[in-house]
């Protein structure tokens, strides 16, 4: 028995980051607004204070903060010709659960992509010639300049702290000069650099690289926001991916949009509540709400005039295809859009082991690092080198946490007294050097429903088909030499290269920065949205998140994510709701 | 409670010139009779007392259990209900209820209904709130029997009590001072209430005058000294950190939180900053004398003591205790922390805090519970030290005061409504 809802104007599929800034900007403009989330409500007192919120076992083991693979997973395989079989336990990725999603227990590295990122195939192709024909990179629809005010105001909603290194066309000493052009500084200065990354500075700039601080939602000073959350100091505990803030020092919804919103009388958060299908009006034009199952086993309808997909990237496009929105994709004729392009990225890495110097990474946040950009993007010539795209260098300082973190040199056994020695006389004195590699899109990497596993509902799981490409083998062999390079020049004692060869394991934690499936563009052939984040089949759904991404860039994508959702809920105030259809015509 | 003593060396007849002046000023601020009475209505805070706030009851329709040293007074309906409200009351008889505590029947009322205070507001101001009650949509609301024992429970023994500590009397205004120091004493000691809390009571449950402001302890909180002259509690804050204070729920040296956080959400917030202005401007005159020393507190139990205060405080209070002005309390001059009362701080640590969200600040910054992380003799030895570098005498506090606190607040939670 299904329970048809009262109307709403707006509903809202997942109440992370993006959520939470639909659910403030159209409140704002007047809607109301329904948001259902699948997790419990979370808050920084309850759920994540200061007494235990440093709590290994309980988050990081026993992955506290993250999606219940035993209810819903995902199967995997690499290609076409293995059987996927299910994901039991999280490892190279962890979709975040609950109110504030995955916004809760991320690190804070927020970049902007670089302005050739929105125009991957246009602008490769100008430069280099034509892409190879599997190759499905496709330009956003949407430029840099666009996004331009809407990076920047999220940067000030989250406090961003860091080096601008291009401020309206002004080269700034110590920032990225590499960057798009900026509006204005960030609102914060960076965080405090440590003993690493002055050496990874330095070694940077003995290359001749140009190292720029993080650009950080760990705040480097107290900051209140523009809608007046006030975000306090960073500790420097060192405990942030995989963790909540109980300092109210990492920018997430929880800290900076919802105590605002949660105010707001034209605002419903309806958590614990699971949503099983975007609906579709009887004539297939229109969304006309959606379905969900609360705690009880209750299934609802709730009726809305907009809906809005915002919940992680792999749920939005397993959400089309169970509602059956669009053409799903078809790896063999290249012909559907729900799944395709789906991307990941490329992370390799250098220890750097010290004899007698401390680095104390104890000491460290999650978005606490210097960066080199100078291998990201279109930053540098490709001629030649039979790939596109790039990653940054950085040498982070997230943590030293000391269950999940125990580097020891080459050679050194994996357990036992030496092993335990190893790790007793490095422990103090190591640090990385990470790349954080692009991952270009490939005709054969993709999403679609399993046929034969389900969810608890009964529902398909989603199957992941996904490899390395040899873009990205070319990228990571190409860069990671430099982060070799960079890590020798930091004056350890030895260095231990791990480098990102053979195809991808889905068991090793590498990231979760999952795009595509539901990816944005210019023409209804090859994606699933236009620019403005709608839908082409149905103009009343929105999309937001990465899944909108035609591919990956060498970034860490909240910022991106982010812009985007601001530049979607803008179109939505100041174009849609004056006439209600389709923003670009077919 | 004033006292007439106090109130002698006032010159009658200048005061209604400069009251007039400042409830024009608020007139002309509010706007119609009706914005003026629920203007006054936020300076008494009236909502507070007069929703079921713990069961989220409707706004002034009454109900809430006040605890009380002598039992629960339930707060009665407010709206204009004709069987359970003010509905068949007139203005005569709210006035008498305001001015003299008095009831329709000609009952005597408890004092927990704070008109010891709104006895010093004119006619035309309490008019002006019975004026804006009546707006309000009428709620049937029967509240609940008092929880009161024998003789208590007969109003009668209110007469008495009224004999020996109550004074009807009119605000006066003091010539010596200024216009802006009357309106913020007439605030404080008229509408606001302050001293309701603020002022140290006697057995019975009266003010005691030379306790005034000087701090008050009730349901187990220790309501701050508030004086804000030499030797005062506020000594160290200016009058634009109380003004910070009570508009927004943040200032340099503390928020709000608990029943201080209520006032401001319902109350504080909503007035002028011209009348902050005035109850600041008041509140720092006051000069209070200065305070015993304590004993000196133990060498090792000050080790203790920092060394649990750096692995469980330090992270938002710094290492200094200096804070972070606006966030989280600095607590090397904190006034809650070395007051002579340590209820308050004892209480804080087990319980955790919320600063009160207010239109200006929305976030609800808050402090975890310690109670399941630090034992008795922790905590002691925690406050003992946090006291010892607040200064102003405080002195050390046993391990039996925290028990103590750890049972009244099982016990309260058990016995929550």
């Amino acid at each position: 028995m299904t329970r048809r809802m009262p109307d709403v104007d707006v509903v809202i599929v997942g109440f992370g980051w993006t959520g939470a800034i639909m659910a403030e900007k159209l409140t704002a403009a007047g809607l109301g607004v329904l948001a259902v989330e699948r997790g419990p409500w979370r808050d920084t007192p309850t759920h994540f204070p200061t007494t235990f919120a440093q709590d290994e076992l309980r988050y990081y083991w026993r992955h506290g903060m993250f999606q219940e693979a035993s209810r819903e997973t995902l199967t995997f395989r690499n290609n076409r010709s293995q059987t996927a079989l299910p994901m039991r336990r999280w490892g190279s990725f962890l979709p975040g659960n609950g109110v504030g999603g995955a916004g809760v227990h991320w690190n804070g590295q927020t970049f902007r992509f670089l302005p050739s990122d929105f125009v991957a195939r246009s602008h490769n192709e100008e430069r280099y010639g034509p892409l190879p024909d599997d190759m499905t990179v496709q330009d956003y629809g949407v430029t840099y300049d666009e996004l331009e005010p809407h990076f920047d105001y999220f940067e000030r909603i989250a406090g961003i702290s860091g080096q601008a290194g291009n401020v309206k066309g002004n080269l700034i000493e110590g920032g990225n000069p590499f960057e798009g052009v900026r509006s204005d500084h960030y609102p914060n200065p960076p965080m405090q650099m440590t003993f690493s990354q002055d050496r990874f500075t330095a070694a940077a700039r003995e290359l001749g690289l140009s190292p720029f601080p993080g650009p950080s939602a760990n705040m480097s000073r107290a900051y209140t926001n523009p809608l007046g959350m006030q975000l306090a100091p960073c500790t420097y505990c060192g405990f942030c991916e995989k963790y909540g803030c109980g300092n109210y020092s990492k920018a997430s919804p929880q800290t900076t949009i919802l105590p605002e919103l949660m105010r707001r009388q034209n605002f419903v958060l309806r958590t614990n509540s699971e949503v099983l299908s975007i609906e579709k009006s009887r004539d297939g034009t229109r969304a006309s709400g959606v379905r969900y199952v609360d705690s009880q086993g209750e299934e609802h309808l709730q009726p809305a005039q907009i809906v809005i997909l915002a919940a992680y990237p792999l749920q939005n496009t397993r959400l089309l295809l169970l509602s059956q929105i669009g053409q799903p994709y078809n790896p063999a004729t290249g012909e559907g859009v729900v799944g395709k392009n789906y991307c990941y990225q490329v992370m390799s890495s250098a220890e750097v082991f010290f004899e007698d110097e401390y680095t104390n990474e104890f000491v460290g946040a999650g978005a606490l690092g210097a960066v080199v950009d100078d291998y990201n993007g279109d930053n540098f010539d490709h001629s030649g080198l039979g790939f596109i795209g790039g990653g940054y260098i950085a040498c982070w300082t997230t943590n030293a946490r000391p269950i999940e973190s125990h580097p020891v040199p080459d050679g050194v056994p994996e357990w036992g007294s030496k092993w335990k020695r190893a790790v007793r006389e490095n422990f103090l004195k190591t640090t990385s050097v990470g790349l954080h590699g692009a991952s270009m899109a490939h005709r054969t990497n993709y999403l679609d429903l399993d046929p034969t596993y389900t969810d608890a509902w009964g529902q398909p799981l989603l199957r992941m088909t996904y490899d390395f490409t040899l873009n990205d083998r070319l990228l990571t062999a190409h860069i990671t030499p430099i982060v070799e390079q960079i890590a020798r020049g930091m004056g350890g004692r030895e260095i231990k290269v791990n480098h990102r060869r053979g195809s991808y394991d889905v068991k090793p934690y590498q990231t979760t920065h999952n795009t595509g499936g539901t990816i944005m563009g210019v023409s209804p052939a090859n994606s699933v949205t236009n620019r403005y984040c709608q839908n082409w089949d149905l103009p009343n759904l929105f999309i937001t998140g990465a899944g909108l991404f035609p591919q990956n860039a060498g970034y860490n994508p909240t910022g991106t994510v982010a812009a985007l959702a601001y530049w979607s809920a803008d179109a939505i105030i100041n174009q849609y709701l004056a006439a209600p259809g389709p923003l670009v015509q077919t | 409670m004033i006292k007439a003593a106090r109130l002698h060396t006032l010159l009658g007849a200048a005061a209604s010139a400069i009251l007039a002046v400042a409830s024009a000023e608020a007139q002309e601020l509010a706007g119609s009779q009706v914005e003026r009475g629920r203007y006054l209505t936020y300076a008494g805070d009236c909502q507070a007392c007069h929703t079921d706030i713990e069961n989220e009851g409707i706004p002034y329709a009454g109900g809430r259990g006040l605890s009380t040293p002598f039992g629960v007074i339930y707060t009665p309906n407010l709206t204009p209900d004709d069987e359970t409200g003010l509905g068949r009351w007139s203005r005569d008889d709210f006035y008498k209820a305001m001015n003299e505590g008095v009831g329709r029947e000609g009952e005597h009322l408890y004092p927990a209904f704070p008109y010891p205070y709104f006895t010093n507001m004119p006619r035309e101001d309490v008019d002006a709130i019975f004026d804006y009650l009546r707006t309000l949509e009428p709620v049937r609301s029967e509240k609940p029997e008092n929880e009161l024992p024998f003789p208590l429970n007969i109003r009668q023994a209110v007469a008495g009590w009224k004999l020996l500590f109550f004074e009807e009397q009119d605000f006066s205004v003091d010539p010596a001072q200024s216009a802006e120091w009357n309106r913020g004493r007439y605030l404080v000691d008229g509408p606001a209430h302050c001293g309701a809390c603020h002022t140290g009571k006697n057995l019975l449950g009266a003010d005691v005058e030379e306790e005034y402001l000087r701090g008050g302890l009730l349901e187990n909180w220790f309501a701050p000294n508030i004086r804000g002259g030499n030797n005062g509690g506020l000594a160290h804050w200016d009058a634009r950190d109380i003004v910070e204070f009570l508009r927004d729920g943040r200032s340099r040296h503390t928020a709000p939180m608990q029943r201080m956080g209520e006032v401001v959400e319902l109350s504080t917030q909503h007035l002028t900053d011209a009348d902050l202005g005035a109850i600041a401007a008041y509140l720092k005159s006051l000069d209070d004398s200065p305070r015993p020393k304590a004993t000196a507190i133990d060498q090792a139990q000050q080790q203790r003591g920092e060394a649990i205060y750096f692995d469980n405080c330090a992270s938002c209070h710094e290492a200094d205790l200096s804070g972070v002005e606006y966030f989280f309390a600095p607590l090397d001059k904190s006034n809650k922390v070395a007051a002579e009362d340590p209820s308050t701080v004892i209480r804080l640590i087990l319980e955790g805090a919320r600063a009160q969200p207010t239109e200006n600040a929305p976030t609800p910054l808050s402090m975890p519970s310690f109670a399941w992380k630090l034992d008795d003799e922790q905590v002691s030895d925690l406050v003992s030290f946090l006291r010892h570098r607040a200064g102003r005498g405080a002195g050390a506090v046993d391990a039996s005061e925290v028990a103590a606190m750890r049972e009244y607040l099982i016990e309260h939670e058990r016995s929550s409504p």
